[in-house]
């Protein structure tokens, strides 16, 4: 197994160790997630849960291929997903420009500070009936509803990261004659990058939960459109299924996010 | 005042300011640096010796004094000051080379002819191989080497060092000295350098000026003569009148724990 005659038996005992670790968390990880499914699917074979209010796999299997076969199925995963990424990009990009601006001016994120408190801790939902009226009931009113819920949280953590860039690094730009903007290009926003990513990932999350809320608001499809007409017919079937769907693309878009820091990382540590 | 005198500090005082009060942290401190000369400041922690290095560069007016350099009023950081911090600061996400030409890069000054420069720098002092690795790859003292390229390769008269060498280890620390010695001293440059370590200043130092603590006064100023010829600062510590200017400027410091 370890064509490397190099290695000696103490490493080889390490690694194989690692990767009995590796297996035995993966199949215990798999095994858990059959055994769910599988409990579930007896249970309600057996009459033991009532598949009325539960549901049950073989149905939600069943809604699936419905779903896709009237072709639906991409068309809500789509408009979901576009509104995710939608509320995710202009959210990052637009909390990070408005970081910038108040890193930029002491005066402004002085004033502007209990503005934001207020604004970080009001439950942003209440805003949703708001954008409705103001932007029209539709996929804007939903990307609005994300960015509220992100947008906040996204500026004070990138801003956080600005003011707490290493005083000394600014300090030897300076000696250079940096002025402030060169300031910012050459020490505070490449030190912050790892900090804005993380900012990303906290993004992912929220603009889901963004995109949801106002789907349950106000839509005509997407998954949070499935799940609440779902439970408006009581048709469980429908709910459980689009809240698998849901898992599934929540987590591929923040490993889609992860994969992008590795990247970034990676290329700061090659090309270097 | 003589026609030598690259540095001239006159009567300059720095008060801070802040919402709980004022901290008055240095008082009329006047002195002159001849050109190729290294000076050492000495005086008890915290008593404003970076103040008055960064008073120096221009990065901070004092609220008293002026400072002159090659007989011109310093009001903002100009090219003929390099700075040297505690740490070497090198970005670790730029390659070596990046680094060293970083403050051409912020003065916009980087000709082909400052490139040459730099990479000249590199050769000289061992590190062109080392120029397009990452900072981390390398070792404290090459680190320290690769920062002092850093300020040289903005060509500068008068390198400030403000506590320089105080982040190594004691062992690294005498050697980086050694080395960063040597450079000024081959580039011709004139120094300050501000350090709480007396051997330090000792040793590297024609002149020692002492200050009290805050605020801070000049207390005395020690000329140093080891009467060691061709000195580094690893041979002026073993002069035998090393002791004695070590045993003056320690009863100088008068420090109570």
């Amino acid at each position: 197994m370890y064509d490397n005659n190099n290695l000696s038996p103490e490493r080889i005992k390490y690694l194989k160790k690692i990767k009995r670790q590796k297996i035995a968390t993966w199949s215990i990880r798999l095994l858990i997630l059959v055994l769910f499914f599988a409990v579930w699917e007896v249970a309600a074979n057996l009459k033991l849960i009532d598949t009325f209010v539960t549901s049950q796999p073989s149905r939600m299997v069943k809604t699936l291929v419905n779903l896709y076969k009237g072709g639906d199925l991409f068309l809500h995963i789509g408009v979901t997903c576009l509104e995710t990424v939608a509320g995710f990009i202009i959210g990052t990009i637009l909390g990070t420009l408005i970081a910038v601006m108040l890193w930029w001016s002491d005066f402004a994120s002085r004033v502007m500070e209990p503005y934001l408190v207020v604004l970080n801790s009001l439950p942003k939902v209440a805003l949703g009936p708001i954008f409705i009226i103001w932007i029209g009931a539709g996929p804007s009113a939903i990307i609005a509803m994300a960015l509220a819920i992100s947008l906040i949280v996204t500026i004070l953590e990138v801003l956080n990261a600005f003011i707490h860039t290493d005083e000394e690094k600014i300090k030897l730009v300076e000696t250079f004659g940096a002025n402030r903007l060169q300031v910012f290009t050459k020490v505070v926003f490449p030190s912050n990058i790892p900090a804005m990513i993380n900012a990303l990932k906290v993004n992912v999350g929220l603009s889901w939960v963004g995109v949801i809320t106002g789907e349950f608001l106000v839509s005509k499809a997407g998954l949070g459109y499935l799940i609440v007409y779902g439970g408006q017919v009581f048709q469980l079937d429908l709910v459980m299924t689009s809240v698998i769907i849901l898992a599934v693309a929540a987590a591929l878009m923040y490993q889609g996010v992860v994969l992008l820091q590795k990247r970034l990382a990676g290329r700061q540590a090659s090309d270097k | 005042m003589s026609k030598e005198d690259i540095v001239r500090v006159e009567h300059v005082g720095m008060k801070y300011q802040s919402v709980n009060g004022e901290i008055d942290a240095i008082q009329d401190v006047s002195f002159t640096v001849k050109k190729g000369e290294f000076v050492g400041i000495v005086g008890p922690s915290g008593c404003g010796k970076s103040t008055l290095l960064s008073i120096i560069s221009g990065l901070l007016r004092p609220s008293q004094g002026k400072v002159f350099i090659n007989d011109e009023e310093v009001v903002k950081t100009s090219e003929k000051v390099g700075y040297m911090l505690q740490k070497d600061h090198l970005f670790d996400w730029r390659t070596i080379y990046q680094n060293v030409i970083l403050g051409l890069e912020i003065r916009k000054n980087l000709t082909n002819e400052n490139k040459e420069y730099v990479l000249h720098l590199l050769k000289t002092y061992g590190l062109y191989e080392f120029k397009d690795k990452s900072p981390k790859q390398l070792s404290g003292g090459m680190r320290q080497r690769a920062a002092l390229i850093r300020t040289l390769a903005v060509k500068p008269e008068i390198l400030l060092l403000d506590e320089a060498f105080s982040a190594l280890d004691y062992q690294t620390r005498l050697v980086v000295t050694e080395d960063i010695y040597s450079i000024i001293k081959s580039e011709g440059k004139t120094a300050i350098m501000v350090t709480h370590d007396i051997s330090e200043s000792i040793s590297m130092s024609d002149r020692v000026i002492v200050l009290t603590k805050r605020p801070a006064t000049i207390k005395n100023v020690y000329e140093i003569d080891l009467g060691c010829p061709n000195r580094t600062p690893l041979k002026c510590r073993e002069a035998p009148k090393f002791r004695e200017y070590f045993n003056a400027i320690w009863k100088e410091l008068d420090v109570h724990v």
